[in-house]
């Protein structure tokens, strides 16, 4: 069998990122700068028209994330109702409000698996960075409840220089909670990543220890756990093909409704994002500017036009290319062929030897 | 995986037709395959009823082929799965 080799054309996942409200702080959080109110999110029905359109576009698996999709109250019908639509549920989570009946419920509507984040594994360091007392307790308690109910569950670490060093043990304890998958993900340094990109971004030596520390946790524990590591875009001389390539394969919906190619998009604020309560989702996907801006290889600069990668990588991130190079449309300078690859090596020089204190995700409004 | 085990598709893995791209799909955590024909025809029998030898016997007989033959390809796909944690008996 070979992974996904299934066409290019229709989307394959939706991210419905239902909420930015979140208990959390957490200084590297996905979410823009500027966060959708409360008010401003899409109702029920909304919600419930764009999974019926995804299903029918062809979308198989449907995210359900944030901030904290739990401060829906209706997640559970929202589940339900991809379920009927034979959507894969999965649901990305803090875990710090899920009660036993919540997840009974979930379950009853369908939910296929959960995606549990951790902070990090030791309490108090936890604590600090996602901004909340007692989180770590309440977060080991969601994972006993996910796996005594035998839904399929896998831990989430987003690491940077913070917590780096305990990557291993990270690992060890999805083993030991028994999860079946754990990702060790560094931190991606768009919007709040990049404001405290000073306080989160690893040095070499720190990224070789945990790379390391990665490759001796797969030989510990083979067999039982698949390890997803995920590296910094820094220290990196080729891109990675961010979201899979602009519009080839993922829908990212906000909370109030935009449509996005991913979920930073709207850091290129010169694309007009159309909204699902305007035009249909296979309208979107087909035939708006936005997604049809930076899709395929045409759009490219001429150094990626001629690159034998090009459709590997897809010519990087488009909002990496931006807030480095204040082009949306230049070539990723991740790449070692950018001429604007000097700017990061110039970040890792100028990179402070002790961290600035973390400016924390703020509140939506209301 | 024993000849007569019975499999099941693991918590989180859903096996379903794509009907936007006309093929079948097993979907798992963060993972999506594309099974060819062969692997379809035996995962449309993962049913929680057929045991290992019950898939074996059904492809035998619907592809007049023999059971040994027929047997040590089902065997390797459920073992890679079973593996993957996709299945369990």
């Amino acid at each position: 069998m070979n992974t996904l080799s299934c066409v290019v054309s229709p989307p394959l996942g939706l991210l419905a990122e239902l909420t930015h409200r979140c208990p959390l702080q957490c200084p590297y959080c996905s979410n823009p700068l500027v966060l959708d109110a409360a008010s401003a999110e899409l109702d029920t029905d909304g919600w419930k028209r764009v999974l019926s359109q995804a299903a029918d576009l062809g979308v198989l698996q449907v995210h359900f994330s944030g901030g904290e999709p739990m401060s829906r109250r209706d997640l559970e019908v929202l589940v339900r109702h991809a379920t009927q639509a034979q959507l894969y549920t999965n649901l990305i989570t803090s875990g710090v409000t899920l009660t036993e009946a919540r997840l009974a419920g979930l379950v009853a509507a369908g939910l296929e698996h959960i995606q549990l984040s951790f902070q990090d594994v030791e309490t108090a360091n936890a604590e600090r960075i996602g901004g909340l007392k007692g989180a770590q307790s309440r977060k080991l308690r969601a994972a006993r409840l996910i796996r005594e109910a035998d839904v399929a569950l896998t831990i989430n670490f987003v690491v940077h220089r913070q917590n780096v060093a305990q990557v291993g043990q990270m690992v060890d304890l999805a083993v030991e909670i028994g999860a079946r998958r754990v990702e060790i993900a560094h931190t991606q340094y768009y919007g709040w990543g990049l404001l405290n990109r000073a306080s989160l971004l690893p040095d070499l030596g720190d990224l070789h220890v945990a790379t390391s520390d990665v490759e001796a946790a797969r030989e510990r524990h083979a067999g039982r756990i698949a390890i997803d590591y995920i590296t910094p875009d820094y220290h990196a001389y080729r891109p990675k093909a961010c979201m899979g390539g602009w519009a080839r394969r993922f829908i990212n919906i906000s909370p109030a409704g935009r449509a996005l190619p991913c979920h930073a998009a709207e850091t290129i604020q010169t694309l007009d994002y159309p909204s699902v309560r305007d035009m249909s989702l296979e309208d979107i996907w087909l035939r708006s500017e936005a997604f049809n801006r930076f899709r395929g290889t045409d759009w490219m600069p001429t150094l990626c036009q001629g690159c034998a990668l090009k459709e590997r990588d897809w010519g990087g991130c488009r909002c990496q290319a931006l807030a480095l190079t204040g082009d949306a449309s230049a070539t990723d300078p991740v790449c070692e062929l950018s001429t604007h690859h000097h700017l990061l090596r110039a970040v890792l020089q100028e990179h402070p030897r002790i961290p600035p204190p973390f400016a924390y995700r703020a509140s939506p409004r209301r | 995986m024993q000849i007569e085990d019975v499999p099941v598709f693991a918590p989180g893995v859903r096996f379903r037709f794509d009907k936007a791209r006309g093929c079948w799909a097993l979907l798992a955590p963060e993972r999506l395959f594309q099974p060819d024909e062969q692997a379809v025809a035996i995962l449309q029998l993962v049913d929680g009823s057929h045991s290992v030898a019950a898939i074996i016997a059904d492809l035998a007989q619907r592809y007049q082929a023999s059971a040994e033959l027929i047997a040590a390809d089902v065997l390797t796909m459920l073992d890679d799965l079973a593996g993957k944690g996709m299945i369990r008996r």
